[in-house]
């Protein structure tokens, strides 16, 4: 099946359909996709790069399956993440560029509200990506049900470039997606980060 | 979940909200002593709920998951209700069913954890509201029941339908008006504890939740008795305070005005033959255990 459909950034409207319906499929392993396009995995690592290096606001979303050291890989992951983390939160440019780790420790829906500073909730994610005006995003060990729903938010009511480092088979709700998530793969997209540092413009100064 | 895999990645410890930390450093699971004191010396595994202001149901959630002998392998079972609305803010695992069928997920789910699991006690509990327990899911209820499946139902009843407004619930007492049941209801009130012993449970409580150690003491048997023996049943009173035209402070004396000798929900209990041999097996243990502590206690301060 072909489609013209492409996952871009929104906001694309109150309820965006699902990429899935709109034709995009999943990626087979050794791949990724951006925008809804199949691409070999290394591509989709570097766009990914390009992504967080240009974002005004980088921001990786560590979910359960990583916050929780409930197994040694979820445990390698989380130390990866944090090297990714730090890895560019070094490369951007700290007068325009802040990159932020912000968890979702999990799914329950809180009341009264969420601290938007401190977390991310999947059924509202967009409080936390308006108030710290985030405009590139990555999940990474968010159970795939609620990274669907929590992207489809994402992509329906903001601008949010969304990135998906999935341990299944990736996300087409998201505008770039790799799959079969490694804490090697991890640190191969920080890798990329470093290696693009200086090459990638930082973000205009009031472009957001 | 395990106790043992309840913590938190050690690189990403720093960005955890407070709350998560509490949950793994101030929380009891594990602790086999836990019980209703507890609440407010360590992290409750409820703690924001969206409940009315004042609901009783809101003392009972906090009194039952602090009694939860082994929350971190105990598994919830609710259905649509107020209840639900309280489930996704509980750190115990839970299952949302279908209106009524809560009996009969609970049933499979247990079934399987068992098999799962066969050297492990794993506790499934089901907290439905007396619409998902006495009538539309009656059939579900009594089902279990007869197949002495090994789990606890907790029924918390607040004698009509509160979360749409006042219909008239089976458990519903003669003559009540409600809101929306305004002719008044013309039968009394279903005798489920009744049924539930002639159905085959083990132990069955009809109370109010206006006695925190009380209710820990009766959620314990529950549980202890279902692990071992057959199903029990708990039928607590959580006064819709809304729907029968009382204040936000008003519950707790609604409990103990209904929990008087004369009133429907004066305390009773039933204990089979089984269960009545389990339990004072368990009380001689737990004598025996304070006796221990007692002891070593006695040691230390004459070594000290």
């Amino acid at each position: 099946m072909t489609t013209s459909y492409r996952v871009m950034p929104g906001p694309e409207h109150f309820l965006p359909p699902s990429a899935a319906s709109m034709g995009i499929r999943l990626p087979d392993p050794g791949q990724g996709h951006i925008h809804g396009s199949i691409v070999p995995e290394e591509e989709a690592l570097e766009e990914a790069a390009r992504q967080f290096l240009s974002a005004r606001v980088p921001t990786i979303f560590p979910g359960p399956l990583v916050l929780w050291a409930w197994n040694d890989k979820a445990a390698k992951k989380a130390k990866a993440i944090r090297h990714l983390y730090e890895t560019i939160k070094e490369c951007v440019d700290s007068s325009c560029q802040q990159a932020m780790l912000i968890p979702m420790p999990d799914y329950r829906p809180k009341y009264p509200k969420i601290n938007p500073e401190i977390e991310i909730n999947p059924n509202h994610p967009n409080l936390t990506i308006w108030h710290n005006k985030i405009d590139a995003c990555m999940f990474v060990g968010v159970h795939c049900h609620q990274a669907n729903l929590s992207l489809k938010i994402i992509r329906g009511g903001t601008s949010c470039y969304t990135i998906a480092m999935c341990a299944q088979a990736g996300h087409e709700d998201a505008m770039l997606s790799v799959r079969d998530a490694t804490a090697d793969k991890i640190i191969r997209l920080a890798d990329w980060v470093k290696k693009l540092k200086g090459s990638v413009a930082p973000p205009a100064e009031h472009s957001a | 979940m395990s106790k043992e895999r309840i913590k938190i990645a050690e690189e990403l410890y720093d960005i955890m909200p407070a709350e998560y930390q509490d949950l793994v450093k101030r929380a009891t699971y594990g602790n086999e002593q836990r019980g209703w004191k507890d609440i407010g010396n360590a992290k409750e595994l409820i703690e924001e709920h969206s409940l009315c202001a004042g609901c009783p149901e809101s003392m009972a959630f906090r009194y039952i998951l602090a009694s939860l002998p082994n929350p971190e392998d105990t598994v919830m079972v609710g259905s649509t209700g107020c209840t639900s609305l309280v489930f996704p803010h509980v750190a115990v695992h839970n299952i949302h069913s279908l209106f009524g069928n809560q009996n009969a997920v609970a049933s499979g789910l247990k079934r399987a954890l068992t098999v799962r699991f066969p050297d492990r006690h794993k506790d499934v509990v089901v907290l439905a509201g007396d619409g998902a327990t006495v009538d539309i899911g009656l059939d579900m209820t009594l089902q279990a029941w007869f197949r002495q499946e090994k789990f606890t139902t907790i029924c918390f009843d607040n004698e009509l339908y509160a979360n749409t407004g006042g219909q008239e619930s089976g458990l519903m007492q003669k003559g009540f008006v409600a809101k929306m049941a305004p002719v008044g209801k013309t039968f009394e009130k279903v005798r489920l504890p009744e049924i539930a012993r002639e159905s085959g449970c083990h132990y069955i409580v009809n109370c109010t939740v206006s006695k925190p150690n009380l209710i820990e003491k009766v959620i314990k048997n529950a549980i202890y008795i279902a692990r071992e023996i057959g199903p029990t049943y708990l039928q607590l009173y959580t006064p819709c305070i809304l729907e029968i035209g009382k204040n936000s402070m008003e519950g707790l004396q609604e409990m103990r005005d209904s929990e008087k000798p004369t009133e429907r929900f004066a305390y009773k209990e039933y204990v089979s033959e089984p269960a009545k041999e389990l339990l004072a097996e368990l009380a001689a243990k737990e004598k025996e255990r304070k006796a221990e502590v007692k002891r070593q206690l006695a040691s230390t301060t004459v070594t000290v």
